[in-house]
Parts: structure tokens; sequence; C-alpha cells
């Protein structure tokens, strides 16, 4: 679905992705772990080209992203994409932050688009918050909005970048719990996070990057009871 | 020498509502500054609108990243109207434009003066709208990129809004200033607020009380413009209720 050839990302002389091979299956859980500074956000900020790869090449569903002539935007609407500054848009109600993109894209009319938002508002508990402004929310509460906002999209694939970082640890719960309901529902998901509960529960691949580079590539339980690499070993005595 | 002065300062208010009266009643000095209200009214929205989209239009010129040609042309457009128009005296662009570049058309006065002031207050708009898209945070613009939306609708719908809501103090001080400055529209022919004061002036040969009244005039519509703006102001704060 998503695939990743000799992907590399320099800021000026630094270089935080260094020749990146990876394949991404439909249907797969992808969780990105590793230090501070490895390169994993720029890693999955890569996928849908919020960051322009200095070199290396990005397909998604058979489509090349980062060519001269491919249609971004069009792509992008199938790739739904959760912050850890929630992003959610401010001068906005909590409807319209989720009616905006369909609406605005002729993909849904008005009324289609609010009965699709107040749908999955009810799925996640949140109906009531429908006319609220982001800033009456709690941090819980907003992520969850932002999760549902790129859901309105029906995207094929879901990128997390550090989702709970900036939540205070009684909500990082609520978040996570609607992660896993969206993983057990089937949706591709790439999860850059320090939650290593939910890398093991959920992750059908773990991936443990250092330094611009994917060190180590395994399933959960491998990868948590018995690490190969010797910084991935390193890692993991720290955050366990 | 003394008395003299004396008896001019006296005088000042000396038969204040006699003069009033004859300056705006006997005369149908109140319909003139009427006629000069409107002209005055018509070119500050006028040059307001202008303003802000003009304003707007350059600011995006200006944070819209890019190095292409087409991109490198418009950042020195840009530069050089920003550049050009605070630069030189609005007055100066006023006289140049109806005596000079449109004297064949024939355009009218209010026309000329309206597009004068209103390019005018653009440059300024710009530089406030400038520093009104950066103020926003960079989250947002990956939002609604990230949701498919193209660099146009997400300035347009979600960066924009917000820079108008942080900007609206400085937006406000801006059309303040343009009300005012509208008095020399009368140097090109315009029959403004201004020139309906001097008209009455060389009517009744007594400068004190119509250019007082028009001191006053001048403040109700600033008080008034700074009303609208706080109005609108708490309008748009109405997300930030906690």
């Amino acid at each position: 679905m998503i695939e990743v050839k000799g992907l590399s990302k320099s800021f000026g002389k630094l270089e935080v992705l260094r020749g990146i091979d990876y394949r991404i299956e439909k249907g797969e859980k992808i969780v990105v772990v590793g230090p501070s500074g490895s390169g994993k956000s720029t890693f999955l900020r890569c996928l849908n080209l919020l960051e322009v790869p200095t070199a290396g090449e990005v397909w998604f569903e058979g489509v090349r992203m980062n060519g001269k002539k491919s249609d971004i935007n069009r792509l992008r609407r199938k790739m739904g994409m959760v912050f850890q500054q929630f992003n959610l848009f401010p001068h906005m109600t909590v409807l319209r932050n989720l009616t905006l993109a369909p609406t605005q894209l002729g993909l849904a009319t008005k009324a289609e688009a609010e009965a699709r938002a107040l749908e999955l508002l009810c799925r996640v508990g949140l109906e009531e918050k429908a006319r609220s402004y982001p800033n009456q929310l709690s941090g819980g509460q907003k992520q969850r909005i932002a999760i549902v906002r790129a859901l309105t999209m029906n995207p094929d694939v879901m990128l997390f970048d550090e989702p709970t970082s900036a939540l205070d640890p009684e909500m990082v719960g609520e978040v996570l719990d609607l992660m896993k309901q969206l993983a057990r529902d089937g949706m591709t998901m790439v999860v850059v996070t320090h939650e290593m509960g939910f890398a093991r529960e959920v992750a059908t691949k773990v991936l443990f990057m250092d330094q611009g580079k994917i060190l180590e590539e395994a399933p959960p339980e491998q990868f948590f009871s018995r690490p190969q690499n010797p910084r991935a070993q390193e890692f993991l005595s720290k955050v366990l | 020498m003394n008395s003299f002065v004396l008896l001019a300062q006296e005088s000042l208010f000396h038969d204040f509502f006699g003069r009033l009266y004859r300056a705006f009643i006997a005369n149908n000095g109140w319909k003139e500054m009427l006629r000069g209200l409107e002209a005055t009214f018509y070119i500050s929205i006028g040059a307001l609108i202008l303003g802000m989209v003009l304003g707007a239009l350059v600011a995006v010129v200006k944070v819209t990243p890019g190095k292409g040609i087409l991109k490198r042309i418009l950042n020195i457009v840009a530069d050089v109207y920003i550049t050009v128009i605070r630069g030189t005296p609005v007055m100066v662009q006023l006289m140049l434009m109806y005596f000079g570049v449109f004297a064949a058309t024939g355009m009218d006065a209010i026309l000329v003066a309206t597009l004068v002031f209103g390019v005018n207050s653009g440059a300024y708009v710009a530089e406030v709208f400038r520093s009104g898209i950066q103020a926003v945070d960079r989250g947002q613009t990956e939002a609604g990129r990230s949701l498919g939306l193209s660099y146009g609708k997400t300035m347009w719908k979600i960066v924009l809004p917000q820079a108008v809501k942080n900007i609206l103090p400085a937006l406000g001080n801006e059309f303040i200033a343009l009300i005012k400055e509208t008095s020399v529209a009368g140097f090109v022919t315009v029959f403004d607020l201004t020139r309906a004061a001097r008209a009455i002036v060389s009517q009744t040969y007594d400068p004190f009380v119509p250019y007082l009244v028009l001191a006053a005039v001048y403040l109700v519509l600033v008080m008034i413009a700074s009303g609208l703006v706080k109005l609108l102001e708490r309008r748009l704060n109405r997300s930030d209720r906690g």
C-alpha cells in the first residue's frame, strides 16, 4: 500500500533520514519507536509529503507521491493524519472542523457531511460536543475529534505522529482506546509513539529507528522479548 | 498689540452660536457638509475594501514558499509596491494620479481618490497581514494540507480567518488613519468633508467655528469606526470562551 525506496531527508547539513526502504501492506499496524531525534516523525511526515524527501521515492497505492506530476492533494485525501498538537481549527465548531474538508473538496453536500460527522461523533461518544469550539474541550477530547476529522475523509491509511505525547496522563487511555478500536476495524495504521504497551498490543510490526535508519523490524512479541540490534536492546532497557 | 491679541482670544468663542447658525444654517452649510461627508464616507469605505483585498493578496504572495520564476517576479512586484507606496506621501500619489496618470481619462475625482487611498492603504495592510499570517501556528496549515485541501483553500479557510482575528486591532488603526488621510482629497477637486468646511469658511470669513465642527465630525467618524472594530473583535472572539 505504501512503499518507500531510498528515502532520505536532510535539513541543511543535518541528515535526518538516511536511505530508508520499507513496504507497508494493507491492514498492517506499523508502530515506529526509537529515541528522540531518531527521525521517526520525519519518516512519518515524509509518507504524506508534509516533509518533502531530499532523495528517494514514496509510493502510495501504486502511484508515486513525490513525482513532478503527482496530484498530492488528491493522494493525501486517502491518508489521514493525526498530530501531537491536535491542530484542530480553533475558529470553527467541532462540527465545522469535521465537515470542512469533505464539503470544500466537493465530496459531500453540507447535509451529507454533517450526518456523517455526527455519526462518527456518536461512535466516539462526543456527539454533544458538535457545537462546541475546540478550546472548550479537554486534550483527550481534542485528540479524539482530530482522529474523527481524519476519518471523515474515509482514508485508506492513518498516520499518527505521537498522538498521546501532549496529553495529560489520565487522558492517554481514551485516545489509545479509540486507536485500538480503529485497528480492530481493520484500518491500516502507521503510529509513531512512546506507548510501548500500545505497540505490544496492537502492532503487527514494530520498527525501531535510530540515526535516520530502521535498525530493527519485528513482530512485537519478538521485538520486546528478543531484540536483535544492540541499540534496540539499549533503548528497551531504558524505556521498559 | 497686546490688547489686540487679547481681543482675538476673547473673540474666539464670542457669539459662538450665532456664528454656528450663520455657517451651517443660514447659508445651508449643513447641506455642503453632508455632501462632503458622503464623499469622505465613500472614499474611506471603498479604500478600506480595496486596501484589505490588495494587502491580503500581497501578504499571501510574500508568505507563500516557492522558488519558481513566477514566484520571484511576484515577490519583486510586491516589494516594489510596498517600498514605493510607503516611501512617498499619499498627497503626492494623489496628485500624480489625478493630474498626471488619469488626467486624460477624465475619471471621476472620487474614484481616483478611492483608488489611490486603497492602493496606499494596501501597502500598510500587507505588512500587517503578513505578520498575522506568520503568527498562525504551522500545524494549522499542515492539518489543512493533510486533509487534502490545496494551499489556497487552506490559506483562505483556515489560516487567513485566524490571522484576521489576530490583527483586527492593527487593521482598526489602519482604518482610522485612512479616514483621516482622506482629508487631503480636496487637493484633487474632491468635495469631501474638509473641502466642504473650507467652502463654508470662504463664505463666512470665520475659520474657527467651521473647522472646529469639522474636527468634531472626524472625531465622531473615528469613534464610530473604532466602535465597529471592537464589536467585530468581540464577535470573532466567540470561539475563545473557555
